[in-house]
């Protein structure tokens, strides 16, 4: 067997095919499975909410310890007037973007700035 | 700011104090060990005399979250406010039971409370998208804001549109860097206070008295 860890790449198509316990069961399970997803397109809060709280259910001793979860800010918030002036002109203020996902165990971030997330990622 | 909106709130205000029934959840969440237990032990205590529940440098010491009722806070302003507050799990995606053992903790012990913590957890969130109606979002200032867990917390508080007063707990430590705070959250108001020395508390108040009124 070759060591390694696989890596999924979910179009933001595909994820807007699923419903929210769909989206969730996509990501545990593959994480769960020791992959690494990244999400083109990142969850709605609501699905991020749920996503904890699923995670925590899911984690068990000497099991599943949990994810590691990254994602660049949405543009909104941090453009201060921008980001204000962008609810009056109608955009969705939870654009959310790319997100990368995996055991908490096998993956670590080591660097996170606005435009670059740097991670590293062990084989079981 | 829409005028219906605002007509709304200024008569849901007038019920509220004309009747005087209605009392606001709020919930103190942040990550683990930033001072939530602290802060909602110093709030009760000061206004009611009692508290809420043990403090300690453990991580995940909350595995519950705990309702004290009726409480009347009076801001510098002269307004009040009634509200119930709840002090909830520290919020997390990951738990691991051997991060207790570096605590001291017998394996067992850990793990029972590694077991706890999850539980509390997924209730913090359940609590979250029902059942508050304001939010004081805890951070220690000598940790690093932009921590995913904290960026996904304020975005799905903003989703459920509750208000929030964001604390800059722990200014009383030298590296403490409560700026960097404000700037990771330029879009809510910061309050930085010393929960544990009660530094610049009435701050809090203020605000508290301000958003949630
Ligand atoms: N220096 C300093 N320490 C504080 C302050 N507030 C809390 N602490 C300490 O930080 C640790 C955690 O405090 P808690 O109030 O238990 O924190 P918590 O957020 O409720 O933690 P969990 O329930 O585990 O999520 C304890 O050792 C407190 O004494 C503060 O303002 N300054
Ligand atoms: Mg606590």
């Amino acid at each position: 067997m070759i060591q390694g860890v696989q890596i999924d790449f979910v179009s933001a198509d595909r994820m807007a095919r699923l419903g929210m316990m769909e989206k969730i069961r996509l990501i545990l399970d593959d994480v769960r499975a020791g992959r690494i997803v990244v999400l083109e397109r990142g969850l709605a809060p609501e699905e991020q909410s749920k996503l904890i709280e699923v995670t925590m259910m899911e984690i068990s001793p000497g099991g599943f310890s949990g994810i590691e979860i990254e994602t660049y800010p949405t543009r909104e918030g941090n453009e201060g007037l921008g980001g204000f002036f962008s609810r009056f002109v109608g955009k969705k203020p939870d654009e959310s973007r790319l997100t990368v996902i995996g055991p908490a165990n096998q993956l670590k971030t080591l660097k996170k700035d606005e435009g670059l997330i740097s991670a590293w990622v062990s084989s079981r | 700011m829409n005028f219906l909106f605002l007509a709304k709130l200024k008569a849901s205000k007038f019920f509220r104090t004309l009747f005087g029934k209605k009392h606001s959840k709020i919930g103190i969440y942040g990550p683990p060990n930033a001072g939530k237990t602290t802060l909602a032990n110093r709030i009760v205590r000061d206004w009611t005399g009692d508290a809420v529940g043990p403090v300690s440098e453990v991580p995940h010491e909350t595995r519950r979250a705990r309702r004290k009722e009726d409480i009347t806070i009076t801001g510098a302003n002269g307004s009040s406010i009634s509200i119930d507050i709840v002090d909830t799990p520290g919020v997390t995606t990951k738990i691991d039971y051997h991060e207790f053992l570096e605590y001291g903790l017998e394996k067992e012990e850990a793990v029972g409370r590694a077991r706890e913590a999850t539980e509390g957890v997924a209730e913090a969130m359940h609590w979250l998208r029902g059942d508050l109606d304001g939010v004081i979002y805890m951070l220690d200032s000598t940790q690093d804001p932009f921590m995913q867990v904290n960026i996904m917390m304020i975005g799905i508080i903003e989703s459920r549109k509750l208000p929030v007063v964001i604390v800059a707990n722990k200014i009383d430590l030298p590296d403490a860097a409560p700026q960097r705070i404000r700037s990771a959250f330029p879009q809510h108001p910061v309050v930085q206070i010393s929960g544990m020395e009660g530094k610049n508390i009435e701050s809090l108040y203020d605000a508290m008295t301000e958003i949630f009124g």
